[in-house]
């Protein structure tokens, strides 16, 4: 990547995921990026943007950013605090969530994730992850998701070595014999680009590309032979404002 | 009631035990004086172990962990549950992982005293073939496949809250995760709390645990730290930063133990 740019590639990802937030979606928000990515799009051109958060605070509205899924500027802020039965049976499962936001430390063609293990012996990994936390049953009943992880061949692989939360499976119709009632992922956005799932495979396609990356750096960083759309856009340059705004929320988390 | 004789009366080495509290209100002190009475063969529920649960695991008290999410929150791993489930030490730890919905519907099925909770849940995943105590079913009244948790009673529920009243009432607010149903659920209930007051002013969202709720009150000023209480005291996020090289290696950890716990008598 060009040493020229004015930002570095985590504020690029997390600029691309806030501009995918739209006004007046209700989001289920993870802690880190999609924390940082979603207080952005309030402040910026998504002012009503109605975050939910899994430890039970409702349409609120953080000011600075959250180093945990429950800290008090996130309780404060909030329109209500409510328990984790109303969150996850009330508001998760009948499918009342636009949008989820989910982090992955490993995703295949599919988007299925993984956040369990690494290695293939469930009861002898060689890495443990932290494991599920809610994401399973956020990938499961949004109406879509929007996965958020850095490009890596660890990470972007041909197979997962444990599916956390499914995407689209095997392909088309897997989600709906799983009996899963949202729409999957509807994109995966990287500190390179942005893939999208193939209407007809599910397959998930390089459609974008962010500014000084290059089609042939995205497929190296990919395990599997990557689908690359017709025609690939170049996401648009991130604004002085955006870039301040992101800087400034980084720097908050600590204070 | 001082938290060391709660502790002392009303768990005991083998028991079952929920210290439950979502990022808010973890029950540290009380976490920190089952380690002191270096309780052992404990059966551990929590959606997320946190710091507190990985004290316990680092000092021994724990034989098997319930849990749903295993991480330092915004930091990363916790090293004493790695290192108790790649070494088995400073003992062998058995593990039972969910999800945070399949958590929450297990307490509350202990709750509402029924042997499980139905759920849309942990579908398409590989738990469903690693995970004990949970089972597809069919609805009686369609075609749906949905998923049935087991019931969660433990044998005792922890929790921290802000205040009591003179009758041993207790107020809580802010996030309150999945406490209230750990609280039902269980068969006896110890709570520690910040102070004790002459009347409850309301807060907003808050539940009260009345006094035949529980078994055991303790007062605990700063119970929760470095976990916070809303209304006292702030997350103490740089200890959650500092956890991170503390429990990284087994010496640093068992220095810290004997400093901050075993020489340190109940907060």
């Amino acid at each position: 990547m060009s040493s020229e740019l004015k930002w570095n590639s985590t504020e690029m990802m997390t600029i691309a995921a806030s501009r995918i937030l739209q006004n007046e979606m209700i989001c289920f928000v993870g802690i880190g990026i999609p924390s940082t990515a979603a207080i952005l799009a309030k402040s910026m051109h998504a002012p009503e943007l109605f975050l939910v958060y899994e430890s039970g605070t409702v349409n609120t509205n953080p000011q600075k950013l959250p180093l945990s899924i429950g800290d008090g500027e996130l309780a404060n802020r909030a329109l209500s605090v409510v328990g984790m039965p109303e969150i996850f049976n009330y508001w998760l499962q009948p499918g009342r969530i636009d949008m989820g936001f989910l982090g992955a430390a490993q995703i295949d063609k599919f988007a299925n994730i993984n956040t369990t293990i690494i290695g293939s012996d469930y009861k002898n990994p060689k890495v443990r992850l932290p494991g599920a936390g809610g994401a399973p049953e956020i990938s499961g009943a949004c109406k879509e998701v929007v996965v958020i992880l850095k490009h890596s061949p660890r990470a972007f692989v041909e197979k997962i070595d444990f599916i956390t939360s499914l995407g689209f499976g095997s392909g088309p119709g897997s989600r709906k014999a799983a009996g899963l009632i949202g729409g999957g992922p509807s994109a995966v956005i990287t500190d390179l680009g942005v893939l999208k799932p193939d209407p007809e495979s599910c397959e998930l396609t390089l459609v974008q590309i962010h500014p000084g990356v290059t089609v042939e750096e995205v497929k190296e960083n990919t395990s599997w032979d990557l689908k690359v759309a017709s025609s690939v856009t170049v996401t648009g340059e991130p604004t002085q404002v955006e870039l301040e705004k992101v800087r400034l929320l980084v720097a908050s988390s600590r204070n | 009631m001082s938290l060391a004789e709660a502790i002392s009366l009303h768990v005991q080495d083998g028991d079952t035990v929920a210290l439950e509290g979502f990022t808010h209100l973890i029950p540290f002190a009380a976490g920190q004086e089952i380690i002191r009475q270096k309780k052992k063969d404990l059966t551990a529920i929590r959606l997320t172990p946190d710091l507190i649960y990985d004290q316990m695991i680092g000092a021994g008290c724990i034989a098997k962990l319930i849990f749903s999410w295993g991480g330092n929150p915004g930091v990363g791993s916790l090293h004493r549950l790695r290192d108790a489930l790649s070494n088995s030490w400073p003992r062998a730890l058995e593990i039972e992982e969910h999800t945070h919905a399949g958590m929450t519907n297990r307490y509350v099925a202990g709750a509402s005293g029924l042997p499980f909770s139905v759920l849309r849940g942990y579908d398409g995943t590989d738990l469903l073939s690693n995970t004990e105590n949970i089972a597809q079913i069919k609805s009686p009244f369609g075609d749906e496949v949905l998923l049935a948790v087991a019931a969660l009673n433990p044998d005792v529920t922890i929790i921290h809250a802000q205040q009591a009243d003179r009758k041993n009432n207790v107020m809580s607010w802010g996030i309150l995760g999945s406490s209230k149903e750990a609280v039902f659920a269980a068969k006896k209930v110890i709570i520690t709390v910040e102070e004790i007051v002459d009347e409850f002013k309301p807060h907003h969202n808050s539940v009260i645990f009345p006094e035949k709720l529980i078994t055991a009150l303790a007062v605990s000023p700063r119970g929760a730290w470095p976990s916070y209480a809303s209304g006292y005291y702030e997350r103490d996020n740089e200890q959650y930063i500092a956890w991170d090289e503390v429990s990284k290696e087994r010496e640093s950890f068992n220095q810290w133990l004997e400093a901050e716990v075993f020489s340190k008598g109940e907060k």
